[in-house]
This record gives C-alpha cells, sequence and structure tokens, in this order.
C-alpha cells in the first residue's frame, strides 16, 4: 500500500464552504449499492486551544506558555472530527451529534463553534482555569468513557491529537477503558453493515481496517475539509443546549499523576558549516558525537 | 447704548438666511422662526431621557423605548454641546457581543483563507466561488431584518464585520455597493409588499443590488439627473429611459434602485420635475449593461454603464413617494456612511502590523527602522488618527442603534470625510515605512493604497460633504439665530440679553471665551485639560459660525464662499472627533480596559493638535479672505484657468542679453 505521492502542507490550507442549503457534493459510500440509514449517536470531543497561527512565548516561571490575552480556538483536528461527524449525519448514518469539551467557562465558545458546523447539542465539563494546565488525557479518556455510557453513544470521533499538548492519547485511551475496538489517525470512513471500514495513515502508508460498532476513531489530517461556520448557523446555534456539570459529577478524578518540571523553546538554530569532502564531514560527524 | 448697536452690526443681517434643500419652509419675515431642530433650548444642557418602563424579561421581545435626542452637530453649530455623548454608548448586551464575536471568526478566517487578493486585482474579478462562499456566509444580508432570512445585525454589529470584510478592498465595495446602498431604500422606506418580495432572495445573495443614481451630466450635482420615467395612461406602469455611470454591481445586479425624474403637475397646473427613486428588476426588460470600467482601485468591484431603455416598471415598484426621490437617495447615503471609519480603522491597524513587522527587522545606519524618530513619529501619529477614526465610527453607530429616530446625517459625513483622507494618507505613510518594498505589487501596500484612493471619491466627494456638514450646521444655526437677530435688535425690551451677549462677544474678540459647559465634569479627571481644550474649541467654533453668518448672509452657499464653509466643517469634523476620542478614552480608565493608559495618550495628542487646527482655522475666518490668502488664491486660480493651463513664464524665459 502506498501513500498518495499528494504533498500537502500540514494544516488545513482550503476549505469547501458548506452552507444551509448543503450544495457541496459529499463522497458516497462504495461498499453497498443501497444507502443504508442508521441512528448512531456520535460523541465529538472538541478542545479548546491556542490558535495555531499565534506564535507561542514562554512563560517566565517556565513552567508553561503564556495563555493570558492570547487568541484560542478549536483544535484543527477537532474540526475535522466534527465535520466528520456532521458529515455522518447529513448522510443519515448518525442521528445525532454531540460535542464534548473538558475546559475552562470559555471552551463554551469551543462548543458553540461546532454547534455552529451543525452539532445538535453541547456538553461541558467544567475544569477550573487552574487546574486546565494539567488535564491529562487519562482524565479526558475517563471523562469520555462515562459519558458515553450516560449518553448510551455508538460512535465517538475525536482529533488524533491537540496542538498544544500533542499527547495523542485520548482516543486510545478511551477505546481501552470501554474495551471498544479504536480506529485512529483515520482519512475516510465507510460504513458497512454494523461495521466501519477505516483508512488510516500509518508511517508505511495506508491501512484499511474494519472495526465493529461501536468503536472510538481518531481524525486526521486528510479525512476532509471542514466547513466555515456560516452567520445564519451561528445564530441557530444559539438555541441549541449545552450542558454543564463538572469532572467530580461524572466520578472522574482530575489528580495529575505528573508533573512538569521545565518548559523552555527549542534552541535556536545555529548556523551550518560546509565540508570540502567526505572524510571531512565523517570526522566532523564522529567528533560531535554523532557517529 | 453704543454696545448694542456695534453687535448689532456684527451679528445677522436683517435679512433672512434661508438654508439650502426645501427643508426650511415658513414666511420669511414671521417672528417664530422655523426650526430645523426640534428641541428647545432647555434640553441642551440637562440630557432629557425619556425611557419608557423597563418591563422586559426575555431580551428577544424587549422593545426597550430608546431615548430621543438631537443631532449632536448640528447643534454644535450653536455651541449646544449635548453631554450624553461623552458616555461612550454600550450598544450590544452580552448575548448580542457574544454573538457578535462568534461571528467575527469564520468571516476573518474565509478572508485569510479563501480570499486571493492579488489574484482580485490582477484579473479585475472576484471569482464566483469567493462571490459563493461570501454569500453562504450570510454576508449579503447583514442588515436584513431575520424575519426576511437575513441577520438582522444593527450598525454596531455591521461596522464590526467592516473592519474585516475591508481586507480586500473589491469585496467591501461589492458588499457595500449591494446592501449598504443598493437594497437600504427597501430597508428605510420599502412598503411591506416590497420588503416580503425582495428581501429574502437579496439576503441570501441570490439576487444582487445595485445604486444607480449617478449619471454622466450628474455627480456630485445628484438633484440634476435626466433618467426619466413618463406614467402610462392607465397609471400602471413607469417607463425609464436614460443612463447611468459608475454603478458598483451594475453588469450582473438583478435588482436595482434607479432615481429617475417625474413630472409633478403642482395645483397651479404649473409642471415640476422631481426625482422620484424605483425599484426596478433586470428581468422587466430594457435593462442592458456596459462593459466593465477599469479602475485604478477595486479592480474587482464591477463598475459600469447602465442603459435603460423604455424599460417597464409597475406602480408598486415606486419606492417611498412619487417626488420624494431626492430624500430616499439622502437618507440611504447617509445611513451607510459611517461604516467607512471602521473599516478604514481594519485596514490601517493591519497595515500599521505590517510596516512595524518590517521596521523592527529592517536595519540600516546600524539601528533598526523603528528606532528612528521620522519613522516613530509615522507609527504614533498613525495610531492616534486610527484610534479617532475607530472612536467615530463606534460612537456613530452606537448614536444610530441606541436612540430614537437619530438625525446622524452630519455625523457619518463627518466619519466619511476623516476616514477616507485618514486611510488614504497612513496607507501612503506605510508603504513609505517600507521604502522600495512597498511600491512593489509583490507587497500588499500599493493594492490597499490604490483601493484606499476611492474612498475620498465616491458615495458623495469630501468637498460635497464638507459644504454638506458646514451648510447644515449654518442652515440649523441660522434658523436659531434668528431670535437672537430679533432681540438684539430690540435691545430696551431685552436689556439683560444685550449684556450678556455683549460680554459674551467681548470675550470672544481677545480669544478668551466663558468655559461654562463644564465638559470635564463628564469625563476622568485625566482628561480634565484636554476636556477644556474642547470647550475652548466648542465655544471658539460657535463664534466662528456666528461671523461667517454675519458676514455672509443668505450667500454663504454661494460658490465663491465655500472656503468659510470648508473651514467650519474642518472644525466641525476636529471637534467630534475630540469628542469621540475624549469619551472613548475616558470609558477605557473608567471600566479598566487593558491599556487604558494608552489612549489617555492618544486622546490627548489627538485633542491637542486638533485644538490647534481649529485655533488656526478661527483665526482665519477672523482676519479674512485677504489675510488668509483666500483672495489671492482665487485670483490666481481665475487667471491659470483664463491661460487654459500655468501663467508663470518658464524659469529659463530671458529678456535680454
Amino acid at each position: 500500500m502506498k501513500l498518495k505521492p499528494e504533498v500537502r502542507q500540514d494544516r488545513p490550507s482550503t476549505r469547501r464552504v458548506q452552507g444551509i442549503r448543503g450544495r457541496v457534493q459529499l463522497f458516497s459510500i462504495k461498499s453497498s449499492p443501497f444507502t443504508i440509514t442508521m441512528s448512531l449517536r456520535v460523541l465529538v470531543g472538541v478542545k479548546r486551544v491556542i490558535d495555531y497561527a499565534v506564535k507561542i512565548r514562554v512563560r517566565p516561571d517556565k513552567l508553561g506558555v503564556v495563555t493570558d490575552g492570547v487568541k484560542h480556538s478549536m483544535n484543527p483536528f477537532d474540526e475535522i472530527a466534527i465535520e466528520e461527524a456532521v458529515r455522518l449525519k447529513e448522510k443519515k448514518i448518525a442521528k445525532e451529534v454531540v460535542a464534548i469539551s473538558c475546559g475552562p467557562t470559555q471552551a463554551q465558545e469551543t462548543i458553540r463553534t461546532a454547534l455552529a458546523m451543525g452539532a445538535d447539542r453541547g456538553i461541558h465539563v467544567e475544569i477550573p482555569a487552574k487546574e486546565v494546565e494539567k488535564l491529562e488525557p487519562l482524565h479526558v479518556a475517563k471523562i469520555m468513557a462515562k459519558l458515553v455510557e450516560q449518553e448510551k453513544a455508538d460512535l465517538v470521533v475525536l482529533g488524533k491529537q491537540a496542538i498544544d499538548d500533542d499527547s495523542n492519547a485520548t482516543a486510545q485511551m478511551t477505546a481501552a477503558l470501554l474495551d471498544w475496538p479504536q480506529a485512529t489517525f483515520a482519512s475516510k470512513i465507510e460504513k458497512t453493515d454494523g461495521e466501519l471500514q477505516v483508512t488510516r495513515e500509518v508511517d508505511g502508508g495506508l491501512e484499511i481496517i474494519k472495526v465493529k460498532l461501536p468503536a472510538v476513531v481518531s481524525a486526521d489530517l486528510r479525512l476532509n475539509e471542514p466547513r466555515y461556520a456560516t452567520l445564519p448557523n451561528i445564530m441557530k446555534a444559539k438555541k441549541k443546549k449545552i450542558a454543564k456539570m463538572k469532572a467530580a459529577d461524572l466520578g472522574v478524578d482530575t489528580s495529575p499523576h505528573f508533573e512538569v518540571l521545565d518548559v523552555a523553546d527549542p534552541p535556536v538554530r545555529e548556523a551550518g558549516i560546509k565540508v570540502e569532502d567526505v572524510d571531512t564531514l565523517v570526522t566532523k560527524l564522529k567528533d560531535a558525537g554523532r557517529i | 447704548m453704543l454696545l448694542p448697536c456695534r453687535l448689532l452690526s456684527s451679528v445677522a443681517p436683517q435679512r433672512l438666511w434661508v438654508g439650502l434643500g426645501s427643508r426650511v419652509t415658513g414666511s420669511v419675515n414671521s417672528l417664530t422662526s422655523f426650526r430645523a431642530i426640534n428641541t428647545s433650548p432647555k434640553d441642551a444642557s440637562t440630557p432629557a431621557v425619556q425611557h419608557a418602563d423597563e418591563e422586559n424579561t426575555s431580551t428577544e421581545a424587549a422593545k426597550l423605548k430608546k431615548p430621543k435626542r438631537a443631532p449632536f452637530i448640528k447643534n454644535l453649530f450653536l455651541g449646544r454641546f449635548d453631554k450624553s455623548v461623552l458616555e461612550f454608548p454600550e450598544v450590544l448586551d452580552q448575548d448580542q457581543h457574544e454573538l457578535l464575536h462568534e461571528m467575527v471568526v469564520p468571516i476573518e478566517r474565509y478572508f485569510l483563507e479563501q480570499v486571493d487578493g492579488p489574484k482580485i486585482d490582477r484579473d479585475a474579478k472576484i471569482p464566483e466561488e469567493t462571490l459563493q462562499g461570501l454569500k453562504e456566509l450570510g454576508l449579503f444580508g447583514q442588515q436584513i431584518p431575520q424575519e426576511y432570512g437575513g441577520l438582522g445585525l444593527g450598525a454596531t454589529e455591521y461596522a464590526r464585520i467592516a473592519e474585516i470584510t475591508s481586507l480586500d478592498g473589491s469585496i467591501a465595495v461589492t458588499l457595500a455597493a449591494h446592501q449598504a446602498i443598493g437594497l437600504k431604500g427597501i430597508l428605510i422606506c420599502g412598503t411591506d409588499a416590497q420588503k416580503e418580495k425582495y428581501l429574502p432572495q437579496l439576503a441570501c445573495g441570490d439576487w444582487t443590488a445595485a445604486f444607480c443614481l449617478t449619471e454622466p451630466s450628474s455627480g456630485s450635482d445628484a438633484a440634476s439627473i435626466q433618467t426619466r420615467a413618463t406614467l402610462s395612461d392607465d397609471g400602471k406602469t413607469w417607463l425609464i429611459n436614460g443612463s447611468k455611470i459608475w454603478i458598483s454591481n451594475g453588469g450582473f445586479a438583478d435588482l436595482m434602485t434607479v432615481f429617475a425624474k417625474t413630472t409633478e403637475i403642482l395645483p397651479s397646473g404649473e409642471k415640476k420635475d422631481k426625482v422620484t427613486a424605483f425599484i426596478v428588476e433586470r428581468s422587466f426588460g430594457g435593462v442592458s449593461s456596459g462593459p466593465p470600467e477599469d479602475k485604478l482601485g477595486i479592480r474587482g468591484s464591477n463598475t459600469c454603464e447602465v442603459f435603460f431603455d423604455n424599460t417597464p416598471v409597475p406602480a408598486e415598484n415606486v419606492l417611498g413617494e412619487v417626488g420624494g426621490g431626492f430624500k430616499v437617495a439622502m437618507n440611504i447615503l447617509n445611513s451607510g456612511r459611517f461604516s467607512m471609519g471602521s473599516s478604514g480603522a481594519g485596514m490601517l491597524k493591519r497595515l500599521l502590523s505590517w510596516s512595524i513587522d518590517h521596521a523592527v527587522n529592517r536595519k540600516q545606519f546600524g539601528n533598526y527602522l523603528s528606532e528612528f524618530a521620522m519613522i516613530k513619529e509615522k507609527f504614533g501619529r498613525m495610531s492616534a488618527n486610527i484610534y479617532a477614526m475607530e472612536s467615530m465610527a463606534y460612537l456613530t453607530a452606537g448614536i444610530l442603534d441606541g436612540q430614537e429616530d437619530p438625525d446622524c446625517s452630519v455625523e457619518a459625513a463627518i466619519v466619511k470625510v476623516f476616514s477616507s483622507e485618514g486611510a488614504w494618507k497612513w496607507c501612503s505613510e506605510c508603504l513609505q515605512v517600507l521604502g522600495g518594498l512597498g511600491y512593489m505589487k509583490s507587497y500588499p501596500f500599493e493594492r490597499y493604497l490604490r483601493d484606499a484612493r476611492i474612498l475620498l471619491i465616491f458615495e458623495g466627494t469630501n468637498e460635497i460633504l464638507r459644504l454638506f456638514i458646514g451648510l447644515s450646521g449654518l442652515q440649523t444655526a441660522g434658523g436659531e439665530l434668528r431670535e437672537v437677530v430679533q432681540k438684539l435688535r430690540n435691545p430696551l425690551m431685552n436689556p439683560g440679553f444685550i449684556i450678556g451677549k455683549g460680554i459674551e462677544r467681548f470675550r470672544q474678540q481677545k480669544d478668551n471665551p466663558k468655559l461654562d459647559l463644564d465638559i470635564a465634569g463628564h469625563l476622568h479627571p485625566t482628561l480634565q485639560p484636554s476636556a477644556q481644550l474642547l470647550e475652548y474649541c466648542v465655544k471658539r467654533f460657535q463664534y466662528s459660525v456666528e461671523m461667517v453668518l454675519a458676514k455672509h448672509g443668505q450667500a454663504v452657499a454661494a460658490p465663491k464662499n465655500q472656503l468659510d464653509v470648508a473651514r467650519l466643517a474642518d472644525c466641525a469634523i476636529d471637534l467630534y472627533a475630540m469628542t469621540a476620542v475624549l469619551s472613548r478614552a475616558s470609558r477605557a480608565y473608567c471600566i479598566g480596559l487593558k491599556n487604558a493608559a494608552h489612549e489617555i495618550q492618544l486622546a490627548s495628542v489627538f485633542s491637542a493638535e486638533a485644538a490647534e487646527r481649529i485655533k488656526t482655522r478661527v483665526r482665519d475666518l477672523e482676519i479674512g479672505p485677504v489675510q488668509n490668502h483666500d483672495d489671492l488664491y482665487s485670483r490666481i486660480a481665475d487667471a491659470v484657468v483664463e491661460n487654459k493651463g500655468y501663467v508663470a513664464e518658464h524659469p529659463l524665459t530671458r529678456t535680454f542679453w
């Protein structure tokens, strides 16, 4: 299996706008000749992170980055996750999309963006501002697992990782806690009977697997191009409900398991040097301890 | 008494001054003067606010009665300062505020990701997909009420979104031509039937609108248009014939607000030509458009001629009243102008960031550019001017949203004049900071500069708007000052008034007016010096208004007296700007906004310089046209025009060898 040769930037660079009229063509399900109407309830996790375009600065106490007054937005992979869930709903495979966020009060803005993109309702698990930094994937996974039970969900779609901590762990942990199959780094999702056929982007290329429902899927970059939240949809989203609760209400203990010792800027890139020939190159590499 | 006689000669002459337009009616010599404003003098110092009982439990259903205030600038011409504007308006409630800021995010993203400015400029066309995306975002129906499918946004929200759409001049103008003027007529004075018929498809962008007023021989002089509409014999259809030029969206608009002359037969049997506004669909037939004009800037915006050849328009498509078209046109233009302030400010803020980025990275003579005083001065002045632009725009929007039936025509004109000239000048300065790079097409500065040039021309040229500002104010003042003149002509019946006026006049002539407005009392104490300056300027302005009226009387609107009217207008512009920045800075400090101290600095320096400009202009009015050089320039211009060119002999000419 070969990875497709097209080169793309590592962030969504162009999007199609899908409005209330739904004029854009959606991809069709190849595997069956007739559409299957399912009634999946899909839970999607969305995280409020520092906007990808912002220049990050390390805090003076060297234990984190500056977040005060800095522009935040929805994690780009979570946008892709929401877009996928909404498309499933438009194809009548899903019947309800619930957007969930664990974060401070401002996380509600992120949930509202998800509602404006097409989610039906939201759940905000409020984490006090001081504890937000220390929230770990394991905590979020436990919260998601609990909510899955409460909401009787059939599918969980998460972004593959958050661009602030790059953990790439929540989807996997959630699946493990629920003892559900997981399909991570999804670049294509197709529905076949009671199963999902997922194309995964892995180091060696593309892997196509089948997972039985219920399952946890994590969205990768090329899964889709998220829609812009149109202004009329933003207004309509005002009427959609966001339930609020605390982690303790779900019986999840959010005390940290590890401690951040130091946060620093990556070292400033130094100038390189040119060498005359390969022998000098090998000598220099040996001197630097690289070989 | 000698004093009253001197007063008499220096105030308005016996002949009554009647202002421009036909708004002022009534017999010339009547004692009960017709007023251009509808408030009584005692309203001035104590802002009378008429709030209804607040029984709103649900924010959506609340129809809170808004206060009604007199127009601010028009009253300033009479020395009346409505101190309620010193309280910077807080218009949006929390829900609206949150909603607005949610809406701003996708619009900004769309513009940054999907709009290719250089390509639009190069190809002189906005790609269809880009326009489609804008329609789906909902940007074509911002101010259309929600029940017709629009977003139902108010002036403040519209102004905020204009800050983002200014990222591309062609798109900004296309949107504005569609909704700020093209369909605004239907919003302002359309019948319910017209609204129901047209607004839904205009809101989602299925139909685009255009505003058709200008003709080859009628630009600034809008009342002289020659397109004609004749009523059919059965009285059911109008036939429109004529041609319009420079119509934005003219090449593809489905709906046009067209202004044409209709003949009215007066009771006396006399025929009078009046302007009437019509809603014309392209599908009515007889409508054709010329090729798109090749322009200096906003090249992606479609501008072309539109021809009407016996276009049949049903009688129910008359907008407003037959013969009332001029007023419709003026109302439409007045209501859209203020957003130029926020769109100009939005564009300049961006350009400022880019130029600063260049200045902190480029080194010459061992220093970064940002360390040189000449560059720093540009950034400093520009910041103060952007601050003034924003403050005026949102102050005006706040008045439009927050008051009942507000008359902001002069304020909107002021915002337009100040912002258009500021945008042009500061765009040029930003380009200058980059030097040669700024001149290259590979950088966006030259495109923004070219796009900004039109701002001084369309929606009423700045020259016309200066006359409008000056003459509207003078009309207001003239109406009221008649009473003053009456009293002055009867000194023995009004001794107290005569003495008071005498003392006031004496102080003004010594440039020491009594400051009794207590503007400082309504602002944060840090701004006290600026507040005193503002009061002084208000008083001097009032004095100069009386001076101009006394000097010219009825002839103030004559072509040769425009420079004095323009001076008054420039003073009014600076006064409004000073008021807006002080009001906003005071609020920022009082509510504890971040960087409020910086805002105080911006406001103080802007006010100080504005006050100097006002002082100079009042002085110029005092010393008269000979000493302020108006006369000389006029004679030079006469010579040059007669010669059809430059008059002075070439420097190399010799008369001897």
